[in-house]
């Protein structure tokens, strides 16, 4: 696996083809999928530039993501943002970790708490914000809004469950397609509530479809902590339908990117699905000013910010640099986002 | 030939001239070929596009969808329309948001077939027409299999536009003779397309031209032949005349057609075989009834099954679902 996925990638390139990879022996699958006018290119204060050390990038993308949020937030807080959102602070590593190894033949299928995975995937904050703030300019003009998100290789939808035989309908596409792409879904320990997921699990194992379950159990769903709504172990649900699961109780992206790409080669090699449970925390409220969990137990969770636990990897100097990059392409984000 | 034959046949030529069609359902696969035996020999032929599902109808609707955004036209069959309900999330969380939510970004083509209706005695969870709680969602088309409508062309135009489609098929057209197109003549009717450019067909059948009609009766399904014998045999033993007309999409509606008969015979009966009450013939009663305020001269009629559980036993079951006796009863009234 290269180092750095973005070095052989021109200056200046659409989000679709953020991660490098050779598309000359894959058939675009999605060929129902109009290109979105509003590609952009992506600021690379946030994602990188071309040849950034790895360890930088990764942190770059999730102080990226960090404070994309934390702008959201704060304009939910000033009246300027309408309707609901749900914060991934915490839970970033999972995004960029997983993200970092997919192409953009591959898909992303996501839930609620969308906006790491979309940042990590595509890039576009400037789509992502404007959806938000509801402009025609937004990725969906406006109609999604925060948890009903597309771009080429990206979807999300606020059902719980409901997005996973989706993404094994596309992992179907591109088992049938004959490639090796996969179809990638995130999930949170909420949804495994949800009788659909096990219908699909039954299904994916059945055909034996590429189809990748990310699990982030951050303990709580919604206001519901794990212990009164979660029998039995994650790890054994897919177990029992034959899927290869794959554990990890951390908040560190290169341990989540490390095994991330050993299951997505393994998966490109063999085909078939697979499960990664990444044990985490969500830091934030689930949506707005709605966190009644303990807060010792929060304020513990906080040592293990990935921000923190992979920020002293890097420099002081360097870490700064960083952030101020990011604070101020962020600034100018939503200065550019709330221009009329 | 018959209808089950014919639906086959379009399934066949479907798979035969569009290698991204792909059948998914229970039990679909030979030697069974699915539960009505309507899909027999494809998977013998299209293995790879023809697959037997576990009992999972949520998921196998939620993997079409997935399929249909990657470019492929899934066709699922719901063994039997009651099981629509475990579906339902699906299509109108999903499959009928999708485009328009994303704002055009995707589409989301999938096509469910249902076996639906009653008058089998297959009680209360195997004989329901639950389309009524489907025509009322955005971005989805509802489409009613006839034997007038030449199901091959239906499933090709289907094939070509992007929409969701729920196509129910009354599971009591199967063994009946499908109407020959070449033969304008129906039994005693004449038989015209009459719908609006653009829009899936309707058809008029009637025995007069429309303006010596007593009223026009709209209906879908199998209840259009049994509403097409009633105004036959009504023809020949009373001199009562009435003009069918038979949309093939019952959602969105194509309201030119209805509106130009009922505005020449100035009445109208709906007929349906769902329950009573907050149903399709209730829409267009509200419809209709508004375009044409003032130039009716019988209230609207609806003739629709019992808003009650339908029963297995064979007398109890004809009491709750609509019959021809019903229907003649809202045409002689009508008449009067």
């Amino acid at each position: 696996m290269e180092d750095n996925v973005l070095r052989k990638q021109p200056a200046r390139m659409p989000t679709e083809v953020l991660h490098e990879v050779d598309t000359s022996s894959h058939t675009p699958t999605f060929s129902q999928e109009r290109s979105i006018a509003s590609i952009r290119q992506p600021d690379e204060r946030l994602v990188g530039d071309v040849g950034e050390p790895l360890n930088e990038r990764l942190y770059r993308r999730m102080r990226f993501i960090r404070g994309f949020e934390e702008e959201i937030l704060a304009l939910f807080d000033s009246g300027l943002l309408n309707g609901t959102t749900h914060a991934c602070i915490g839970q970033e590593a999972d995004a960029v970790g997983v993200v970092e190894h997919l192409r953009p033949t591959d898909h992303v299928f996501s839930n609620h708490r969308c906006h790491g995975h979309f940042l990590a995937r595509t890039g576009d904050a400037f789509g992502l914000l404007s959806e938000i703030l509801g402009k025609p300019s937004g990725v969906c003009g406006g109609i999604g809004g925060s948890q009903h998100i597309s771009a080429p290789g990206f979807k999300s939808n606020g059902i719980l469950g409901g997005t996973v035989p989706a993404a094994a309908g596309i992992a179907l596409a591109n088992q049938l397609a004959g490639g090796d792409d996969l179809s990638v879904v995130f999930v949170g320990d909420g949804m495994l509530g949800e009788g659909i997921v096990y219908e699909t699990l039954n299904i994916a194992s059945l055909w034996h479809l590429p189809l990748l379950v990310v699990v982030e159990n951050n303990g709580w769903a919604q206001s519901t902590p794990s212990s009164l709504h979660l029998a039995g172990a994650i790890s054994s649900r897919f177990a029992a339908f034959g899927i290869a699961v794959d554990e990890v109780d951390t908040t560190d992206v290169l341990v989540i990117r490390k095994l991330a790409g050993e299951i997505t080669e393994r998966q490109r090699q063999q085909g078939g699905p697979a499960a990664l449970v990444i044990h985490t925390y969500r830091l934030c409220h689930h949506s707005r000013n709605d966190d009644n969990r303990p807060r010792d137990e929060v304020l513990q969770r906080w040592k293990l910010d990935p921000l923190r636990v992979h920020g002293e990897r890097l420099t002081d100097a360097r870490r700064d640099h960083i952030d101020l990059e990011v604070d101020s392409a962020l600034r100018d984000l939503v200065a550019q986002g709330l221009r009329p | 030939m018959i209808f089950a034959r014919a639906l086959r046949h379009s399934l066949r030529y479907a798979l035969e001239t569009n290698d991204r069609v792909i059948l998914l359902g229970e039990d679909i696969a030979d030697p069974y070929g699915g539960a009505f035996k309507i899909t027999q020999g494809l998977s013998t032929d299209f293995p790879e596009r023809v697959r037997t599902t576990p009992i999972s109808e949520a998921a196998i609707t939620g993997i079409a969808s997935g399929l249909a955004l990657a470019g492929y036209r899934p066709i699922v069959e719901i063994m039997f329309g009651d099981f629509l309900g475990l579906c339902f999330d699906q299509i109108i969380n999903h499959i009928s948001k999708y485009e328009a939510m994303y704002n055009g970004g995707v589409t989301c083509p999938v096509i469910i077939r249902s076996p639906s209706g009653g008058g089998r005695g297959y009680g209360p969870t195997h004989s329901q027409s639950l389309e009524k709680h489907f025509i009322g969602i955005p971005h989805l088309r509802t489409v009613a299999a006839s034997l007038y409508h030449d199901t091959r062309q239906v499933f090709d135009a289907l094939l070509k536009q992007t929409s969701p489609v729920l196509y129910v098929e009354h599971k009591l057209l199967y063994p009946l003779h499908v109407f020959d197109r070449d033969d304008k003549r129906l039994g005693i009717a004449t038989v015209n397309y009459v719908g609006s450019p653009g829009e899936m067909p309707t058809l008029s059948i009637d025995l007069v031209p429309r303006e010596q009609s007593v009223a026009t009766v709209v209906a879908y399904g199998y209840q259009a032949e049994v509403a097409r014998r009633v105004i036959e045999r009504l023809a020949l033993e009373s001199e009562l005349f009435a003009e069918l007309l038979v949309p093939a999409q019952i959602a969105p509606l194509d309201w030119k057609p209805i509106e130009e008969s009922v505005a020449a015979t100035g009445a109208l009966v709906v007929v349906e075989e769902g329950t009573a009450r907050w149903s399709w013939g209730s829409e267009i009663a509200a419809e209709i009834g508004s375009r044409l305020f003032g130039s009716l001269r019988h209230p609207i009629t609806l003739v629709s099954s019992r808003a009650d559980v339908i029963p297995s036993s064979r007398e109890l079951e004809a009491e709750v679902l609509i019959s021809e006796d019903r229907i003649e009863q809202a045409l002689r009234a009508v008449a009067r």
